[in-house]
């Protein structure tokens, strides 16, 4: 199981519905309590990334935008402060989306981290400027947890595609 | 495009280039962020939008009642039996006081009316617990149990057994956020007990409290309680804050006033939400447009 354009796997082709209910998903998942335990991971973020890369026709800005403000109502933050930094992500992960399916799933990973960071730093200094206490450098620390989970994440939101629709022996791939 | 004026075939049409959509996106994003930081506009647009993540909300905060719960139901024997005993023993001291505070009121009622002042305004109070911190790592807010159902209004003060910790800022139907006095950008107007010098207290990060504005030859020294004063029309008079913990008397224009907050802001569980029931009159026409 390679899901890189390398690998001679083909998938089935995603449903609409499908990205859209992992989005949702995520939307719950983020908006779990969790107090100020550092290292809980952006779950939209995550899941925006790897849907931006992985059909960059069909999710973008928008998306971000859409599910930046759903966070942002959510959780109390400024209005368009994750708005903001998802639009950004969605832009730069749908430019790498040509490149970064080449690699590996552990190399994707590492191409993903500086974009959740730079989505990140852009919520920081929307919220410095507008007189906030800095939060500290723990912070940061769920960019780095979403790139252990990028391996495992892969793997649950392509399950759907890799059902067999028959199974033919003869077939060459 | 083509010099005869053809359309490019569907296939190619993707809409608008995508820098220029982000550019779009980042620009709405921006005016959004000007308009509720700078002028809180967007608060009609939040509350309309919270209708959609509200259930979702409500489905995601269920596991931290269930684990909350449990570990109340969990808690030992013993733990509750010491509770008791602490309880029992305030409770004491707390009914003595308030015998006397009672025939304290009443007195002051007469007094006031012997003098033909105003009566001291009436004070309605809600009992909540804070369910957890609000998630947003900017500030420093809590979400409390109880919300407009249960007669919340933004605002109000919220003090535990020690002092006041923070206001009300937003009500949802059976919740309620309240910025902690520590958030810097909560402000709360204070008076001193010992003289009645008035300033204005405001949060500084990391549980620390500043009174700004304060003249450099005022009268405050280290140790001098704070209480809210109540100019604001919004706080309840007389309500302790925070003790004084250092003054710089020498710097430029403004002394600087480190204080610390009396009730446990960042540590409390059990709260009151505490109001005016009946609100003052009005200022003046002529106060109008100048400042807030």
């Amino acid at each position: 199981m390679q899901p890189t354009n390398r690998s001679s796997r083909i998938l089935l082709p995603v449903r609409l519905w499908f990205i859209y209910l992992s989005l949702l998903v995520a939307l719950g998942l983020e908006y779990i309590p969790s107090g100020r335990f550092p290292g809980v991971p952006d779950w939209v973020a995550l899941v925006l990334a790897f849907w931006c890369i992985r059909e960059p026709l069909r999710i973008g800005v928008g998306a971000g935008f859409i599910f930046g403000l759903l966070l942002d109502i959510g959780l109390g933050a400024a209005m368009g402060q994750h708005a903001l930094a998802y639009v950004v992500l969605a832009w730069l992960a749908n430019g790498v989306a040509r490149r970064v399916l080449w690699f590996s799933p552990l190399q994707q990973a590492l191409h993903v981290l500086p974009i959740l960071l730079v989505a990140q730093l852009l919520m920081v200094l929307v919220r410095l400027v507008a007189g906030a206490e800095f939060p500290g450098w723990t912070y940061f620390l769920s960019s780095f947890t979403g790139l252990l989970l990028w391996l495992p994440l892969t793997f649950l939101l392509l399950l759907p595609q890799y059902q067999p629709v028959d199974r033919d022996d003869n077939r060459p791939i | 495009m083509s010099l005869v004026g053809h359309q490019p075939p569907p296939i190619f049409r993707r809409g608008l280039a995508p820098v220029a959509r982000l550019l779009v996106f980042v620009a709405i994003c921006l005016a959004m962020l000007v308009a509720d930081l700078r002028f809180r506009y967007l608060e009609v647009l939040r509350n309309g939008l919270s209708v959609v993540t509200y259930p979702l909300q409500m489905a995601a905060a269920t596991p931290a009642d269930f684990v909350r719960n449990a570990s109340r139901y969990f808690g030992t024997l013993i733990e509750v039996q010491l509770d008791n005993a602490e309880l029992r023993r305030q409770q004491l001291g707390s009914g003595e006081r308030l015998l006397r505070f009672e025939l304290l009121e009443q007195e002051n009622a007469e007094l006031r009316g012997l003098l033909g002042m105003a009566q001291r305004l009436e004070v309605k109070s809600i009992a909540a617990e804070i369910l957890y911190d609000a998630p947003d790592p900017f500030a420093r807010k809590v979400i409390l149990d109880r919300g407009a159902q249960q007669g919340v209004e933004a605002g109000l003060a919220v003090v535990d057994p020690s002092g006041v910790i923070g206001q009300v800022t937003r009500v949802h139907p059976v919740q309620s956020e309240v910025t902690l006095l520590t958030d810097r950008n909560q402000a709360i107007p204070v008076q001193v007990v010992r003289n009645g010098l008035r300033g204005v207290l405001f949060g500084a990060g990391r549980g620390r409290l500043e009174m700004r504005f304060v003249l450099p030859d005022s009268d405050i020294q280290a140790g001098d309680r704070l209480v809210t004063s109540g100019l604001d029309g919004v706080f309840v008079p007389g309500l302790p804050v925070a003790t004084v913990s250092a003054v710089d008397h020498d710097s430029d224009s403004f002394a600087r006033i480190d204080c610390e907050p009396l009730a446990g802001v960042e540590r409390s569980v059990q709260v009151l939400v505490v109001g005016r029931a009946a609100y003052p009159p009005p200022p003046p026409e002529h106060w109008a447009g100048r400042g807030r």
